[in-house]
């Protein structure tokens, strides 16, 4: 479930709930897909702190949204990762791709950086 | 090997019993004490493993998986069973990054996430009849340490 999204300027930022499992995974896609039809969004950052557990089919879900992200020559962020979705990140190589922050004013803080 | 004690579930192939699966038998496997990570570990391939036969093992929601958890002194051996579609090539199906669905944004990484987070993974399956994933994770808590020592 998505919850309390935000902008700031060129960055969506989008707080991810509950369980991304196959089950969930088909109406988080809609949603984020949804929001990134704005075409003026350009990095997505997707705190996680109140995610409890996600699985495999996360990792289709994340790295989609990335493809949408990095032909918009922008970064996905993930933040307030737990030890169960840094393991299942790890397995999966996303930390190759995506960039994780402790909390979401470090990711805004680093997209900022990296863009002047 | 001494069998401590076993349950088996069986449910419809619907998405909606993905959670459930994982947590009852996560609330099975509590009976060995085992670790939050143990807990985690054994929910994710669970998990993997049920979603599997609901998607790919099944194309209707009105078939049966089959769910057995089975505690021993020092592990629990579960197995997932459904009566589906079933594997052409094992071996291809559990390399990284492979899937036969990735018109559904699938990662290809659920048996690589079971192998990881389980100590053993086995898999059997033929076409046309289905497919059964055991699995094993060691529960490394003291009651266990020192039942083996024995
Ligand atoms: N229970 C099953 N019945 C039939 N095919 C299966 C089953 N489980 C796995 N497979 C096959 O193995 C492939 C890899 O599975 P997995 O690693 O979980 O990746 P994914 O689910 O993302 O496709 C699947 O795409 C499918 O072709
Ligand atoms: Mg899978």
């Amino acid at each position: 479930m998505l919850t309390g999204n935000e902008r700031k300027k060129d960055i969506l930022i989008v707080r991810l709930e509950g369980e991304l499992d196959h089950h969930h995974a088909e109406e988080i896609r809609k949603s984020l897909d949804e929001l990134l039809e704005d075409s003026s969004i350009r990095h997505l950052i997707l705190d996680l702190r109140n995610l409890n557990f996600m699985d495999s089919s996360g990792i289709g879900v994340f790295i989609g949204r990335y493809k949408t992200i990095s032909k918009r020559g922008g970064q996905v962020c993930i933040t307030n990762v737990n030890p169960q979705l840094a393991r299942i990140l790890d397995v999966s190589g996303l930390y190759r791709i995506l960039k994780v922050y402790n909390t979401v004013e470090q990711a805004v803080d680093g997209i900022r950086g990296e863009a002047v | 090997m001494n069998l401590r004690n076993e349950m088996r579930l069986e449910f419809l192939s619907r998405s909606q019993n993905e959670a459930f699966a994982r947590v009852a038998v996560a609330a099975f496997a509590a009976q060995l004490d085992p670790t939050l990570e143990e807990i985690a570990d054994i929910k994710t391939a669970v998990s993997e493993a049920v979603t599997n036969a609901i998607i790919h093992g099944y194309d209707n929601p009105n078939e049966y998986v089959q769910l057995i958890t089975q505690i021993y002194d020092d592990c629990v051996v579960i197995e997932v069973i459904d009566h589906g579609k079933g594997i052409e090539d094992i071996e291809l199906a559990r390399q990284p990054l492979y899937t036969s669905k990735p018109e559904l944004e699938r990662s290809g990484m659920g048996f690589t996430v079971m192998e990881t987070f389980m100590d053993e993974v086995e898999v059997n399956s033929a076409p046309g009849q289905g497919t059964k994933v055991r699995m094993v994770k060691y529960i490394r808590n003291d009651t266990a340490e020192t039942e083996r020592d024995e």
